[in-house]
């Protein structure tokens, strides 16, 4: 038996496996960032939980529209613009992260655009934990959402990232305005009446376990440490995904205050 | 110009196997997404444009466009200098699903070396490519 699982996985691509635990998020964003651009190898880096409560918007997010900015300014919440595309989530201790960075040709047959990449990976999840896709691929059960994932594809490799709801804390959902584009499942719900926990269901440790069970089905899995040296090669790599300052901010909403008030100087009601 | 099932490919223009297409005036190029290409990257809702002045090679990226939550890397099929970006696409990123070789243009790039369009394939070699690569899938 154990010389057929051997054999059976002589077969699979490598994925080097990296465990963290309450990583800062920035970090683990700069981390695969690097990794997407400068490795030529599988990964899946596995983040149980992130330090400090942070919101993370993406590539195209616009602070103005998508936070309630004077309470993040006024609690200091820091915000960071990430590499990917997709919305905006408040991360925390509470949440785990889950992140795919692969060659094109190590899923055999997987065309490398964003819903053929999203198809792929929720069945890593699905093979054990059973949820349905939505039309927009969104982590769902029935109709509440217990995951968010946003992806970055570039030739010939690709990455998917999932931040899990394990728990959440419902006043840091108020920092949140509900977005513009939004799936037709959320429909107008406030963020308590659509977003779902797993700690009810499972642990945390049963999770992640039974995540990277699961990716063993298709990788042969390497565990890398943590704290592992890295390339030292003389040419640093510069991540776009950045923390956002307290200017920044505080201009995106003095102008949105600026457009709301020659809104209302020129309306007729 | 010539269907493959749903998507358009036009006679006139070079393309890259990334999906980008080129369309060459004696030095001068502008550059797009295909028809392929924003039909399976679904529905555009950004676009990440590159500064004018700012220079492009041939096989590396330029900028993005997001959709579906994911941001897909442009591909310069090119080398030059970026004279001009398509910056109704900050306002309007759907023109590159609406109208991907006129409207949806991206970037026009002054070659700085009109040889490397040899490389690329012409309209037929690129239907015949998409078709080959849809049928792998």
């Amino acid at each position: 038996m154990g010389t057929f699982l051997e054999a059976r996985k002589v077969g699979l691509p490598l994925m080097n496996l990296v465990r963290f635990k309450g990583l800062p998020i920035l970090q683990q964003l700069h981390l695969e960032e690097e990794l997407f651009r400068t490795s030529k190898e599988n990964w899946c880096i596995v983040n149980d939980g992130t330090n400090d409560p942070t919101i993370v918007m993406g590539v195209s997010g616009k602070p103005a529209e998508l936070l309630e900015i004077k309470p993040v300014l006024h609690d200091e919440i820091p915000v960071v613009r990430r590499f990917t595309g997709g919305g905006t989530v408040i991360v925390d201790q509470g949440t785990i992260f889950v992140t795919f960075i692969c060659n094109q040709d190590a899923v055999p047959g997987l065309q490398p655009y964003p819903r053929p990449i999203m198809s792929w990976s929720s069945l890593i999840y699905d093979q054990w934990l059973r949820h349905q896709l939505t039309p927009v691929i969104d982590y769902v059960f029935g109709d509440r959402k217990f995951g968010g994932n946003a992806q970055s594809i570039t030739k010939r490799r690709w990455l998917h990232h999932t931040s899990f709801l394990w728990d959440y804390e419902v006043r840091n959902m108020s920092y949140l305005k509900l977005p513009k584009r939004a799936p037709e499942y959320r429909l107008a719900r406030q963020h308590s009446e659509f977003i779902w926990c797993l700690k009810d269901y499972l642990s945390r440790l049963t999770f992640i376990e039974r995540t990277v069970n699961a990716l063993g089905t298709h990788f042969s899995l390497k565990s890398v440490d943590s704290e592992a040296n890295r390339d030292s090669s003389a040419v640093k790599f510069v991540p776009s995904t950045r923390l956002l300052t307290r200017q920044e901010l505080e201009e995106a909403m003095s102008a949105a205050d600026s457009k709301n008030s020659l809104a209302e100087s020129i309306s007729p009601y | 110009m010539c269907h493959f099932q749903s998507t358009a490919v036009l006679k006139d223009l070079k393309y890259a196997d990334s999906h980008e297409w080129v369309k060459v005036e004696g030095h001068s190029a502008t550059v797009g997404i295909t028809d392929h290409a924003q039909d399976h990257l679904g529905d555009v809702v950004y676009v990440e444009l590159p500064e004018e002045g700012s220079t492009v090679t041939q096989g590396n990226g330029f900028g993005a466009v997001e959709s579906v939550k994911a941001t897909s890397d442009i591909i310069s099929p090119v080398s030059g200098k970026v004279v001009k970006v398509n910056q109704e696409l900050s306002d309007s990123p759907g023109l590159v699903n609406l109208s991907p070789y006129e409207k949806g243009w991206i970037i026009k790039v002054e070659l700085s070396n009109s040889s490397e369009v040899e490389q690329l394939m012409d309209s037929d070699k690129y239907s015949k490519f998409c078709e080959e690569e849809d049928a792998a899938h």
